[in-house]
């Protein structure tokens, strides 16, 4: 696991609370909003950073996201784009674990091994890369291992039967517990169901488990990161950066309402008393 | 072709699902478990005799295979060169070669207890074919559906909803049939227990492409049959359009291994290769993933995927089968492309000598048999897969035509 992650893994336990992870596309909505709108996060108290590296066509992904990735890659985002971002970003903040999501097309044309190289030169600590599973290991995973990168594995509903054990085998940093079979940002789970999915997890893994998809509330972010190692919200965010978009908001007042909303999520993790 | 040719063009793909660095599993995790659902359930049925034989009863009794292969005579008169046969697949049940795959899948759904079916589709014969089938065997079909496509096939949107099928109008992206695919993924990614995804062409994750390929494979082993009858040989060469892929590989599959046979692939160029305005992957792109496998692409320096341009909504998706693209690399088929312009010419030309009104996909195919033939001699003999009838087109055309003086 990745020092960061690990360093704020270990807080967040100390503190008897899981960790808040948020999503945002890099370039959402341009590159001068998008850094600003991470410092906010990073100032609201986020304590890990899962950054979207825009593609054309996200099968995994909602109406919210769909769109987030549309407007960066219109402002001009690329792969490349996004990981400036990233070495910008870290330069700022040293502690921040960023995680760096996305499909594995723009990774495959910039290059394996050249992409490696520039994701950990620029400070990232691990991937989601949503299209490979492990039965296409070969492509990026392995590769991934001579890296200081961790490569997050995604847990689904449709997977926790016999593929479980075979799809952790590889896993590092932390596991990703997919709430729902869907795509980002529309149905949410039943607590219960994600209750004893994550112990279904950690019967087969030591690493942590968070939790994403279909979290949008403070309420929602503070339970389900205290049945597991932590929660994730996407759509909820982009959705806030769409809306400011939409409005013609300056960058400040964008970054300003992104980091408000998150650190109503951050002073909810915080409160919440695990039962 | 800087690879070494193997001693069979037919034992792709490996057990990844790979056609040399094409294919694979390119699914959200959500998917996995469905995709090797449907491998194993597919596995079974590749060899068992009671589901070849019912599927061989629907194809004659309810499709009309075997179609026809039909000398024709003026348009080979008209061309002058080598002789042309056309594989009628347009005289099908729905009007495409689309059932032959439709029905092996939705045979496959009920034997897996599934109940409800999703597809894509461009042009809409693969919707139409699905909806047909999903009647007869009393499934419940949602077909996934470019806004923009929905605008100009409205004839086939009309005949699904007929039949009883959900149309749903995709407004993501670009409209088209690249986005009708991401959703109808989306869509299954979220309906995992109940829905079975027919995939319409020779695309997708492993084992859709073989699968779709074998299905289609029935064209193929028809014609070369149907050859050795009328003119006791193997073609020279044999000629289909491409969009994803699957006519031409249900044709081209049985003769890959006859390597005297020249084989043509036609791409869509659209308003021409060089003004960046077409659909043709191979002569046009480069490898990369989409939809679950690796194949051509065209997408810019950042990997993201560009929008295809063709008249025919059939051919119009950035990317082609894998099986194709590795028959590219190996130098085993040539891929050649086609304009919208040259296809019209061909859509008129063909209903005019021989009676028969052709999709503008397979005007496609026409199109390169127009400059292909000439330079033929006499005895020299071709099959052209007519996969389609272009009643559904005539919209779109005959605008088209009359301004150009051709009604």
């Amino acid at each position: 696991m990745s020092k960061r992650l690990a360093t704020r893994f270990a807080k967040a336990n100390q503190e008897n609370r899981g960790i808040l992870g948020i999503f945002v596309s890099a370039g959402d909505p341009d590159i001068n909003t998008s850094i600003k709108i991470l410092d906010g996060l990073v100032e609201a108290g986020v304590d890990m950073i899962e950054l979207g590296m825009p593609f054309s066509d996200p099968m995994a992904d909602g109406p919210a996201i769909q769109a987030a990735s549309l407007r960066a890659i219109k402002s001009g985002m690329t792969l490349k784009g996004s990981l400036e971002i990233a070495s910008q970003f870290r330069e700022k903040h040293a502690n921040t674990p960023l995680i760096l999501m996305g499909y594995y097309n723009p990774i495959y044309r910039y290059g394996v091994d050249l992409f490696l190289k520039d994701a950990e030169a620029a400070g990232a600590d691990g991937l989601i890369i949503v299209d490979l599973p492990p039965e296409e290991d070969v492509e990026l995973c392995e590769p991934s291992q001579n890296s200081e990168l961790d490569f997050i594995r995604l847990i689904t509903p449709t997977t926790l039967g016999d593929r479980l054990p075979f799809v952790l085998e590889k896993a590092s940093g932390f596991i990703y517990y997919v709430s729902i079979a869907g795509i980002t940002g529309t149905k949410s789970a039943q607590m219960e169901t994600i209750s004893s999915a994550v112990n279904r997890i950690k019967q087969v893994s030591d690493l942590p488990v968070v939790t994403g998809f279909g979290i949008r509330t403070a309420e929602q972010a503070a339970h389900i990161s205290s049945l597991g190692d932590g929660a994730i919200v996407g759509s909820a965010v982009v959705q806030i950066i769409a809306e400011s978009d939409a409005q013609n908001l300056s960058t400040e007042d964008t970054a300003r309402k992104v980091s408000n909303f998150t650190k109503s999520l951050v002073d909810a993790i915080s409160a919440h008393k695990p039962e | 072709m800087n690879e070494t040719q193997p001693n069979s063009f037919k034992t792709m793909p490996d057990e990844n699902g790979r056609f040399g660095i094409h294919g694979g599993r390119f699914v959200a995790e959500t998917l996995m478990p469905l995709i090797l659902q449907v491998e194993a359930a597919y596995n079974e049925v590749k060899t068992d005799p009671d589901f070849e034989a019912e599927l061989l009863y629907f194809q004659k009794y309810y499709v009309g295979r075997p179609s026809p292969l039909y000398f024709a005579e003026r348009l080979t008169e008209h061309y002058g060169g080598a002789k042309l046969y056309l594989k009628r697949d347009e005289l099908n049940h729905t009007g495409a070669h689309k059932i032959n795959n439709v029905l092996g899948q939705a045979l496959l759904a009920k034997k897996m207890g599934k109940t409800k079916i999703i597809a894509e589709t461009g042009a809409g014969q693969h919707g139409v074919a699905t909806a047909t089938a999903c009647a007869l065997f009393n499934l419940e079909c949602e077909v996934f559906m470019g806004a923009e496509d929905v605008k100009r096939q409205k004839p086939n949107v009309d005949r699904m909803r007929l039949l009883g099928a959900t149309v749903h109008p995709v407004n993501s992206g670009t409209s088209t049939l690249k986005d009708a695919m991401n959703e109808a993924l989306r869509y299954w990614v979220a309906h995992p227990d109940t829905h079975f995804y027919i995939i319409g062409t020779v695309a997708g994750p492993h084992p859709y492409p073989e699968m779709v390929r074998n299905f289609q494979s029935v064209i193929g082993k028809e014609a070369k049959e149907q050859l050795f009858e009328a003119e006791g040989r193997l073609p020279d060469a044999l000629i289909a359009c491409i969009g994803g892929g699957s006519n031409a590989l249900g044709l081209f599959h049985p003769f890959l291994d006859d390597t005297d046979v020249a084989i043509y692939g036609v791409e869509a160029a659209g308003l021409g290769i060089d003004s960046g305005m077409h659909a043709a992957s191979l002569t046009g792109g480069t490898p990369g993933i989409l939809h679950g496998n690796r194949t051509y692409l065209l997408q810019n320096d950042d990997g993201q995927i560009l929008d295809a341009h063709s008249i025919s909504a059939g051919l119009d998706y950035p990317g082609i089968g894998p099986e194709h693209s590795w028959l590219h690399d190996i130098g085993r088929v040539n891929y050649v492309s086609a304009t919208d312009e040259e296809a019209l010419v061909q859509f008129q030309l063909c209903s005019r000598l021989e009676g028969i009104i052709p999709a503008l996909e397979p005007s496609h195919a026409l199109a390169f048999a127009a400059k292909q033939l000439p330079l033929m001699n006499k005895e020299q003999i071709v099959i052209l897969n007519l996969c389609g009838r272009g009643d559904k087109d005539l919209e779109a055309v005959l605008p088209k035509l009359d301004k150009r003086g051709l009604l």
